[in-house]
Order: structure tokens, then C-alpha cells, then sequence
């Protein structure tokens, strides 16, 4: 390679000379490489990526989209530093989620319909009115997020809640009692503690670095608001 | 290198002009009362500094007009708009929750910590958590007032989470309206040396606010004199923040109307306080009536017995 190198360099150095004149002078060692392939590979660029998914099986389409939401659900689980409910958000998951506890948590129409629990569109509404504004609230802020991103993180992170209303009403199926109460309460603050650490731990970085609390307190305030309303459900 | 001849100064035939065109290109609100505020959000300082030193300060008038100016350029419809009222960082939220907290008498509030900008998060956060802490432990009051009742049964009290809401927002929002509404009439009429934009005194209203959070937590307690002492503490407080912060802003005024101003302010206040405990919070001697009797017999019974 130096031969190659001097001996195209010292064409240069002499004054004037045609283009190129030295080129004949090269000579090529064996190893520098310059064979190899150079032919396209054509099968992923002939891909089309309209009918590829068209043309599955609805199996696929759903079993997918399902796998998708597993893995945050993991993610939020064992929540460390990763970039995949950031990247890849959906909102499929928030969606099962705020379900599942709305249907959970709405009061039986015996009850009386003046001082009850909330009602489906209640809790709905304040998960999703919620996830709104503290999402516009960290983006006033300052912060770079966008907006279905960070309602995707605060969605996800519903999850820990959702099991403690699960464990809550298999709780109250046994008799009611102080001790039922405090199984509850346990079960709630850890779910509680759990939410707000994952939440904390995706949406943390992407606020500046003196407006973090100003931006962590009202996910704080919001997961207190659904603990509370998961702690004094009382069946019928 | 340049030659000699050419160090000599130009003729600056326009010499009067210009030294007359410079202060007016570099001050700003010294020289005419006139100087009408070019920005939207409207912060009118009154007229030449000297009169109330104490109170603007020529430097921070200058300083504030020309940030002011620079900030709040966006027009309306854009989203950097609304940033400029949230451009605060935490140590200033805390710094205005501690000057809620404790009002020094001759320190205003808004010029103190409000002046350089006035912001929205700090009002609308309070608010809300006051929402959920009045709502929350009046339920909580009322379930520990109850308990071991045979007739009752515990319910989470939904609804009325919407209605403090509504009561705690409207209170936040409308009150500093009719306020500044109030002193932009007398402010025509009067000139006055101080005068608030809206933002200002929607942010000292939400920050006055404050007190009542760890009042509501503590109107838990079932125990009347203690509930009406806290209402007499967070008032005096509360009150004391609104009244000296309003105070500057009526004294020019007519005697009368300035002292009716600060009783209104601070009346709306205790109705608010007041209103709150007794709507949310039950009484707790009424329902009683059996146990109580007793339990003081009990007590003294006990208390004669060592």
C-alpha cells in the first residue's frame, strides 16, 4: 500500500505533468482488497410493505400487536433505563388497561346515585383528562417529549395499580375487617410505589435538568388519585 | 497604517440630534407617563420612578420592561405562548411557597418574587392538589367520625370531588378577575403608582392557597376547636399575604374604598375557608351524642381513680 501510495505521490510533487500520467505506474498488491460482492441483494428491497402485512393472517396482525404490548408490559415490570416504550409507543395498552379498572372500579347501580364510588366515565375520563395534562404540563415545561409518548409511559405504568385492584377485590371476596384493611392498604402503597418509580424512571431524563420535580409531581398526584380510588372501592 | 490626517473626528453636524435621539432609544419608561406598554400581557408601570422608589426601582422597571418586552412576543395562537407563563424552575416554585408561607410585613409578595414572571404552574398545581386534599380528608374525616356507627356504611364520596373542584377553580380564576378588573376601573380614576396585570394576581391568589393544603390534611381531627383554630391560623396568614400585597395598589385611593377593597379580599377569603370545612367536613359532636356523654364520665371517672 506505501509502494502504491509513493509511487501516485510523487507524480504530484514534480511540476507539470498530464492528469492522471502516473497511473500506469501503480502496481497493485495482493492485499488490497478490491473484489468483492457488488451485487445488491434483492430480495428485501423488492419487499413491498403494503401487501406483506395486508396479505397476513389476522392471527399474525393481532399476535403481533399483542407481543408488542407484552413486552412493555414487561418493561414496566422490571423497569430499567430503556428506550422501547419511548420509541414504540402504543396506546392499545393504556387502553386495556384504563378499561380493565374502570369496569373495576364503577359502583353497582344499587347504590345510591348521590354519594357512591365513580362511575365508568369517571374514572375514565380522569385517567385520560390526567395523562393529558401532565403530559401538556412537561411539555410546557420545557421538556422534549412528545405527546403520545409520554401517554403511552404514563398508560403503561397504570399496570402495577391494575394488579393491586385485582388483588383488592379478591381481598374483599374474604370478611371484611381491619385486617382486611390493611392488607389492602399494603398491597396499594407498594403498586403505588411501583408505578411511580417506573414512570419516573422513563419519563425523568427527558425534562430539563432543574424543572425535574416541577415535572414529577403531578404524576405523583395522579397516581395518588387512582390509589385512593382503588383503596376505598367498596363492593355492594 | 493610517495617516494622521485621518485620525480627525467627522463633523457630527446632527451632534444635537443624535444625543437627543440616544436616551430616548436606550430608557424606556423615565422621561414620559404617556409610554404606553407594547406587549400583550400588559404590565403597566405607572409613570417616572422617582415617586415610588421603594416599591419599582428604576433599575428593575428598566430590566423588567426590556424582559418583558423580549418574552412575551409569541402571538397567542402558538404554543411558545403559553411556555413563557410556565418558564419557572423549581427552586422558584419554592422559594413563592415560602413567601406564602410567611409574610413579612413591608416585603410585597409579587414584587418580591413575582415581578421578573409571573407563571401558571404554581396556581394550577396548588389548586389542584387543594382539590384533592380537601376532598380526600373530608372523606377520611367523616369515615373516622362515623366509625362503629351501626347504620353507616362507608361510601368514597365521589361526587363531591367535582364540586370542590369547581368551587377551588372558580374561586382561583374569577376572584383575581373581578379583582383586576376592579382596580383597572380605579386605576383610571386614580392614578396609582402600582398596579397588577391579571397574571400577577391570579399567581398570588394560587399561591395564598398554599396554607390550605396542610390545614385540610389536619381538619382530619375531629375535634372542633382544633379545626377552627387552623381556620384562624391559614386565614391570618393567607389573608395577611393578600392584604399587604393589595394594599399598595389602593392607598392612593379614597380612604374608604381602599379599606372596602381589602375587607372584600379578605371576607371572600374566610367565606372560602369557612364554606370549605362546613360543606366537606362533618360536624363531629353531633352524631355522638350517646358515646360522648359517656366517654367524658368515663374520663374523669378515670382520671379521679389515680
Amino acid at each position: 500500500m506505501a509502494k502504491a501510495a509513493e509511487s501516485s505521490g510523487e507524480p504530484g510533487t514534480t511540476s507539470p505533468r498530464p492528469l492522471f500520467a502516473g497511473l500506469s505506474d501503480i502496481s497493485i498488491s495482493q492485499d488490497i482488497p478490491v473484489e468483492g460482492e457488488i451485487t445488491i441483494p434483492m430480495r428485501s428491497h423488492i419487499r413491498e410493505f403494503d401487501s406483506s402485512t395486508l396479505n397476513e393472517s389476522v392471527q399474525n396482525t393481532i399476535m403481533r400487536d399483542l407481543k408488542a404490548v407484552g413486552k412493555k408490559f414487561m418493561h414496566v415490570l422490571y423497569p430499567r433505563k430503556s428506550n422501547t416504550l419511548l420509541r414504540d409507543w402504543d396506546l392499545w395498552g393504556p387502553l386495556i388497561l384504563c378499561v380493565t379498572l374502570a369496569l373495576m372500579l364503577q359502583r353497582s347501580s344499587v347504590d345510591s346515585e348521590k354519594d357512591g364510588g365513580p362511575q365508568f366515565a369517571e374514572v375514565f375520563v380522569i385517567v385520560w383528562f390526567g395523562a393529558v395534562t401532565i403530559t401538556l404540563n412537561s411539555k410546557l415545561l420545557g421538556g422534549n417529549i412528545s405527546f403520545f409518548q409520554s401517554l403511552c409511559v404514563l398508560g403503561y405504568c397504570i399496570l402495577p395499580l391494575t394488579v393491586a385492584m385485582l388483588v383488592c377485590r379478591l381481598v374483599l371476596l374474604a370478611e371484611q375487617g381491619p385486617i382486611n384493611f390493611m392488607v389492602r392498604l399494603f398491597v396499594v402503597i407498594v403498586m403505588f410505589t411501583w408505578s411511580i418509580v417506573a414512570s419516573t424512571a422513563f419519563l425523568a431524563d427527558s425534562q430539563p435538568p432543574n424543572r425535574k420535580a416541577l415535572a414529577i409531581y403531578p404524576v405523583f398526584l395522579f397516581y395518588f388519585v387512582i390509589s385512593w380510588m382503588i383503596l376505598t372501592f367498596t363492593p355492594q | 497604517m493610517a495617516a494622521v490626517g485621518d485620525l480627525q473626528f467627522e463633523e457630527f453636524g446632527n451632534a444635537a440630534a443624535t444625543a437627543a435621539e440616544n436616551p430616548g432609544a436606550t430608557t424606556i419608561s423615565i422621561e414620559g407617563p404617556g409610554e404606553s406598554p407594547t406587549h400583550q400581557a400588559g404590565l403597566p408601570r405607572g409613570s417616572g420612578g422617582e415617586e415610588d422608589d421603594e416599591l419599582l426601582g428604576n433599575d428593575d422597571s428598566d430590566k423588567t420592561e426590556l424582559l418583558a418586552g423580549q418574552k412575551k412576543s409569541s402571538p397567542f395562537w402558538t404554543f411558545e405562548y403559553y411556555q413563557t407563563f410556565f418558564d419557572v424552575d423549581t427552586y422558584q416554585v419554592f422559594d413563592r411557597i415560602k413567601g406564602s408561607l410567611l409574610p413579612i410585613p413591608g416585603k410585597n409578595f409579587v414584587r418580591l418574587y413575582i415581578r421578573s414572571n409571573p407563571d401558571l404552574y404554581g396556581p394550577f398545581w396548588i389548586c389542584a392538589t387543594l382539590v384533592f386534599a380537601i376532598a380526600i380528608s373530608g372523606n377520611l374525616s367523616n369515615f373516622l367520625i362515623h366509625l362503629g356507627e351501626k347504620t353507616y356504611h362507608y361510601v368514597p364520596e365521589f361526587r363531591k370531588v367535582s364540586i370542590a373542584a369547581t368551587i377551588i377553580y372558580a374561586y382561583a380564576w374569577l376572584v383575581p378577575l373581578a379583582l383586576w378588573g376592579f382596580l383597572m376601573w380605579r386605576n383610571s380614576k386614580v392614578m396609582n403608582i402600582v398596579s397588577y396585570s391579571f397574571l400577577e394576581i391570579v399567581c398570588v391568589y394560587g399561591y395564598s392557597l398554599f396554607i390550605y393544603i396542610p390545614t385540610a390534611v389536619l381538619w382530619i381531627i375531629p375535634q372542633k376547636a382544633v379545626r377552627w383554630i387552623l381556620v384562624m391560623i391559614a386565614l391570618g396568614v393567607s389573608g395577611s399575604v393578600l392584604a399587604m400585597t393589595f394594599w399598595p395598589a389602593v392607598r392612593e385611593d379614597n380612604r374608604r374604598i381602599a379599606l372596602a377593597t381589602i375587607v372584600t379580599i379578605v371576607l371572600l377569603h374566610t367565606l372560602l375557608s369557612v364554606g370549605c370545612l362546613a360543606y366537606f367536613f362533618d360536624a363531629p359532636e353531633m352524631d355522638h351524642l350517646p358515646t360522648a356523654t359517656a366517654a367524658p364520665n368515663q374520663t374523669v371517672a378515670a382520671a379521679k381513680a389515680r
